[in-house]
């Protein structure tokens, strides 16, 4: 809602209030100001002037030669517009004047001939072109006679004013009026509200006579009135009303359109004008439309409409789209002569189903749909007849046809003083709140600390203590209520133990050198597919998708994190930052349903990438390459940290490499996959090798045991034993490393793999695995004869189990 | 006997004297103090000596043994520490030139200002709640006092999966969820960091996918002087002790009276500047008093039982701290970009 103060100083006294502090004011109270616009405050020196004579420039065609009067003197001023003429009265900006953009005038020759200055357009004067009427927006604007030659024109044309730009929540439909604005106001600087003083001269013939109305949709249209005025001139509306409506973003067109517009503002009700010789009808019948039936509205595009669409018709055919728009078939026109005047209450979600199904959203439908004023419909349709008739030359009929069951009533709403300081936390006194409700303009019954209120039917938002406790509040200040901590007991804060954890993995992940990412969780229905964990393959037939995605890029929700992950790696790569470590802890949203009907599990995962180069030094000339180990010596810190053991097995796994890829298991279950992604995907996403891991938080979480268990440390020496072994190029290292945990008996406590070789002095297929054994007993000294029994013990099974043979 | 080994001493201490290296010391000590040296020899003509020269022999002996032995020890040290000096001296590096780079993440941006966040809540006495990003209409919407046709569901359109299920449009469905639970018997206060999803098109300043805290505090007797107290406390412990805040009217569909909350311009100190758009002020977050019907949804009488609550977006919060100018910075995940802040 754009608010001219000059405007609203019709209504409400402003003192010598800036445009600044009251825009505060009414933030603070209550409508957030927007911006603050002064339409023309920088220009200067620009006169009305009178153009004595106008001829043609003596070279060039298009333009003019024009003598004019500024009050003062008398300038030569060459002007280039189609609609300058002698006699016209026109905004002349004198050598010497700034116009806005800090356009300096100065005195210039034309082809040969020099001009004093330049006679403006709107647009030069800093009106915004869309609100320039049509028949002068390429053109100047010419004055009504009536103006003082050589007076600055900034009264004239309003350029003085200043506008706020009022940021409405959808609650305060009521300040969309000027009206509604000014009681606002007026309880902000506690100043009395002056309505429009609405006498309407009437002929003596009645409306009826000519007229009638009936509605068979009571509740989408509870109230219509008809009015009838005749003898109208059409012409162009006074000048300070197509100023106050290009200050409030309207185009000026006509007396008769404007005066609508301008009650529109003014109430905040919409109204419509129908020329009644073609309204071909003594009826008004307002009725949802047939199946089938189309109507041709004024911006010359045929609708079809529906059953749930209202419409207005004479009887016979539709005239208007009910709160929307009218038909072109009863168009006010140039040679509109009576018009038959439309005041209506549109229910909301009717006008709101029609507005939206034809995409004709517009200051009328806006208002319909939050709800006008009961009490104002009729008010606004009688402003408009007075209106017409000053300005118009309208003659008005007697009365109106009206059909009528809306409810005007005013609610009730019952408040307390002691109540409103309980929930305010306030020492307010009954007398501040009666000073209150009067500022408001709420009438109310007083006793004692109880405060009956009668609701203006302006105010639709309120109807419950509540919301009387927020017009207190905001009248009596929020910069006035104090700072208090809540009287409950302090129990402590915390974080639940999946949380505390959660923090712990993302630090474990930054320690071991990663950077976290955070993707989006929508992602392509072709990118869903991939880098998916088999067990969650499993469950999730189909990624679920949005019913109607804004675009196919977020159009799936996430089964893996990787994909996403991989396309900012990409992103980066592209940007030359070719050396990268990211993981992610979020969600993943798997549905076992292939038509989803209930909400998807949420899966808390974790996945990370390394591509590039993971250590350069090249001093040292030491360069490490992001490689599947690497990766794997984080997941196994990870594992490490939760006290948890994990076992690889070689796995085959769409999108990844197939022979450097492992899942993962934790206890006998499935917990997610390491390795290399497949070159192919890598070059769709234009990455060299490219390693990724994806691991179910869920289930690790859920086995960690909150309490770390204590191990004694030990206070016997360890025995360290080396064992290496020829085996099959086939067998795996781990499946060796089992079997050595499995048959080394109690004393052993701990197995890695220290050396891999292949090649000279091995038969062919075979490699060697070289493996460290530490022994210990926590109660006393190992002997040798243990050791040596435990180390013959794995020696027996790996040759039955893995064919391994003592490497010599 | 006595003056033999007097000498002994001295010539011995001469030599150690004019020793040049390790070796002439060990040519000093076989010579000296061998099996086969001058002392033993004294020591084994002791014999011929009398009872009551013996021992006294004997101690001088021992004493001009330790002595020479000392005097080489001595010399011996000296000659390895110069040594050393030496060797260490060849071992010099440049002590300018890079060190071994260790790998170090670090937090997104978001998270460390959503941890901070959290922090300072659980100081004033609230746990972290969360819930799901795919909500029911009902928790998402109904719950919150936003019934189906309501005109308010506007403002945030939504991604539907079906007519019942969508993207969780903010994280208060995770209060109604936690209300839900308490039964309406046992006071809330809770904070709910998360993501969210709305229809927009991303450009600089708007997200499909963003992140919100919202908080919520339901008990009897809670003011809205609570929650201007509680809010200011968070502003002065996040944005600094200097900075004020201010409460505005707005509106929400699940909070009656709702407020918005202004923080004071750090650039300006609230004189107006381009920052906060020449009014001295920023905001920061939106919030209010727990709407009536939205506890009584959840079970809460709300005669009894009265609750403020509010929300906040970090990463409008991080792009004000920082100056950051497109929010699509948050989720490209660009290196240099999440390096800036990956202090934890
Ligand atoms: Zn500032």
């Amino acid at each position: 809602m754009l608010v001219s103060l000059n405007w609203l100083k019709k209504y409400v006294d402003l003192g010598d209030i800036t445009p600044e502090a009251l825009a505060d004011k009414i933030s603070k109270t209550g409508i957030e100001v927007e911006s603050i616009m002064h339409i023309a405050e920088q220009s200067t020196n620009v006169v009305v002037g009178y153009v004595d004579s106008c001829e043609q420039h003596p070279n060039a065609d298009k333009l003019n030669l024009c003598q004019v009067d500024v009050g003062n003197e008398q300038l030569q001023i060459i002007c280039g517009a189609p609609n300058i003429a002698q006699g016209q009265k026109v905004a002349v900006a004198k050598p010497g004047a700034v116009l806005p953009g800090n356009f300096k005038i100065k005195k210039a020759k034309l082809r040969g001939v020099e001009s004093q200055g330049m006679i403006c357009s709107l647009q030069e004067l800093g009106v915004e072109e869309a609100y320039v009427p049509k028949d002068i927006a390429d053109g100047i604007f010419v004055f009504p006679n009536d103006v003082e030659v050589g007076a600055d024109v900034a009264s004239y044309l309003n350029l003085d004013d200043a506008i706020l730009e009022l940021g409405l929540t959808p609650n305060r439909s009521d300040a969309l009026s000027m009206l509604g604005v000014a009681y606002e106001v007026a309880a902000i600087l506690d100043e009395p509200v002056q309505l429009p003083d609405v006498t309407v001269p009437t002929i003596e013939e009645e409306v009826t006579k000519h007229i009638s109305v009936s509605v068979e949709a009571l509740e989408a249209n509870p109230y219509y009135g008809a009015f009838l005025i005749k003898d109208i001139q059409v012409g162009p509306s006074p000048l300070w009303m197509r100023n106050y409506l290009m200050a409030a973003g309207i185009r000026p067109i006509n007396n008769v359109v404007d005066i609508t517009n301008y009650v529109l503002l003014e109430y905040g009700q919409p109204l419509h004008a129908f020329d009644f010789d073609k309204f071909n009808s003594n009826q008004v019948v307002v009725r949802q439309a047939n199946e089938k039936e189309t109507i041709v509205t004024l911006d010359d595009q045929t609708r079809n409409l529906k059953p749930e669409h209202l419409v207005i018709t004479n009887g016979k055919e539709a005239t208007a789209l009910a709160g929307v728009m009218g038909g072109a078939n009863s168009e006010v026109t140039e040679s509109t002569t009576t018009v038959l005047l439309e005041a209506a209450y549109f229910d909301g979600k009717t006008v709101r189903i029609v507005a939206k199904d034809h995409q004709l959203r517009s200051e009328s439908s806006t208002r319909f749909e939050k709800g006008v004023d009961p009490n104002r419909v009729e008010k606004a349709g009688l402003r408009a007849c007075q209106l017409l008739a000053e300005y118009a030359n309208g003659t008005v009929l007697s009365g109106i046809a009206t059909f009528d069951q809306l409810d005007k009533s005013e609610k009730q709403v019952t408040i307390t003083t002691s109540r409103i300081n309980d929930r305010l936390g306030t020492t307010i006194t009954d007398h501040d709140i009666s000073i209150i409700l009067e500022r408001l303009g709420f009438t109310f019954e007083q006793s004692g600390e109880t405060f009956v209120v009668n609701i203006p039917t302006r105010r639709q938002d309120i109807s419950i203590f509540e919301d009387m406790l927020e017009e207190v509040a905001r009248i009596y200040g929020y910069d006035n209520l104090p700072y208090t901590l809540p009287k409950g007991g302090q129990q402590a804060g915390r974080l639940s133990p999946v949380q505390k954890l959660k923090r712990q993995v993302k630090q474990y992940f930054e320690g071991a050198g990663l950077m976290e990412a955070i993707t989006y969780s929508l992602t392509t229905k072709e990118r869903a597919k991939l880098l998916v964990s088999p067990e969650i393959k499993e469950k999730a037939v189909t990624p679920v998708r949005l019913s109607m995605p804004m675009s196919e890029e977020h159009s799936t929700l996430r089964i893996s994190i990787l994909p996403e992950m991989l396309a900012s790696l990409s992103y980066n790569v592209a940007r030359k930052q070719q050396n990268l470590g990211y993981y992610e802890v979020g969600s993943v949203f798997v549905s076992e349903e292939t038509e989803v009907t209930k909400q998807p599990d949420e899966k808390l995962r974790a996945s990370g990438a390394i591509t590039g180069k993971w250590v350069t030094h090249a001093w040292q000339q030491e360069v490490k390459e992001a490689d599947f180990f690497l990766l794997k010596g984080i997941v196994e810190g990870l594992f490490e940290r939760l006290e948890l053991t994990a076992t690889y097995k070689q796995a085959v796994i769409d999108d990844m490499h197939p022979g450097r890829t492992a899942q993962i298991i934790v206890n006998n279950v499935p917990v997610g996959f390491i390795g290399q992604v497949h070159p192919r995907l890598q070059k769709a996403f234009d990455l060299k090798d490219t390693y990724v891991f994806d691991l179910d938080l869920d289930y690790l979480f859920a086995i960690h045991s909150d309490e770390p268990s204590f191990t004694k440390i030990p206070r016997y020496p360890t025995v360290s034993r080396d064992i290496a072994l020829v085996v099959s190029e086939q067998v795996a290292a781990g499946a060796v490393e089992e079997t050595i945990k499995a048959e080394a008996g109690e004393l052993l406590h701990d197995v890695h793999v220290f050396d891999l070789y292949q090649g000279e002095n091995l038969p062919e297929g075979k490699k060697s695995l070289a493996f460290n054994l530490l022994y210990s007993n926590p109660d006393r000294t190992l002997t040798d004869e243990e050791v040596e029994a435990s180390y013959q013990a794995i020696l027996a099974a790996v040759k039955s189990n893995h064919d391994a043979e003592l490497r010599g | 006997m006595k003056e033999r080994l007097h000498s002994l001493q001295q010539e011995a201490e001469q030599k150690v004297a004019e020793a040049k290296n390790l070796a002439d010391l060990q040519q000093v000590r076989v010579s000296y103090l061998g099996k086969k040296g001058p002392i033993t020899e004294v020591l084994r003509g002791m014999g011929k000596l009398s009872k009551e020269e013996r021992p006294v022999i004997g101690e001088l002996a021992n004493k001009v043994r330790e002595a020479i032995a000392t005097a080489i020890d001595e010399k011996k040290e000296a000659f390895e520490a110069a040594e050393l000096d030496k060797k260490l001296q060849t071992e010099q590096i440049d002590v300018t030139l890079p060190g071994r780079p260790v790998q170090v993440g670090g937090p997104h941006l978001l998270t460390n200002i959503v941890t901070e966040i959290e922090d300072l809540f659980i100081g004033m006495g609230f746990e972290v709640r969360e819930g799901p990003e795919v909500e029911t209409d009902y928790y998402n919407f109904e719950a919150l006092n936003l019934p189906k046709d309501h005109p308010a569901r506007d403002m945030q359109d939504s991604f539907y999966i079906t007519e019942e299920l969508l993207l969780r449009t903010h994280t208060s469905p995770v209060q109604a969820r936690t209300m839900n639970e308490f039964k309406g018997n046992k006071p809330v206060k809770m904070i709910c960091p998360g993501k969210v999803y709305r229809r927009d098109t991303d450009d600089a300043t708007h997200s499909h996918q963003f992140t919100q805290v919202e908080g919520l505090y339901v008990d009897k007797d809670v003011r809205m002087s609570d929650l201007k107290g509680v809010l200011n406390q968070f502003a002065k412990q996040f944005f600094g002790e200097e900075r004020e805040i201010r409460l505005r009217p707005s509106f929400f569909p699940f909070t009656e009276p709702s407020v918005e909350m202004d923080i004071s311009c750090k650039v300006c100190h609230g004189d107006g500047c381009s920052v906060c758009k020449k009014t001295g002020w920023i905001e920061i977050l939106g919030g209010g008093m727990v709407h009536p019907d939205v506890l009584q949804m959840a079970g809460y009488d709300p005669k009894v039982y009265s609750g403020f609550a509010f929300g906040m977006g970090p990463e409008r919060i991080a792009m004000l701290k920082y100056g950051i100018d497109d929010i699509r910075h948050f989720y490209t995940n660009d290196i240099r970009f999440l390096k800036q802040y990956d202090q934890a």
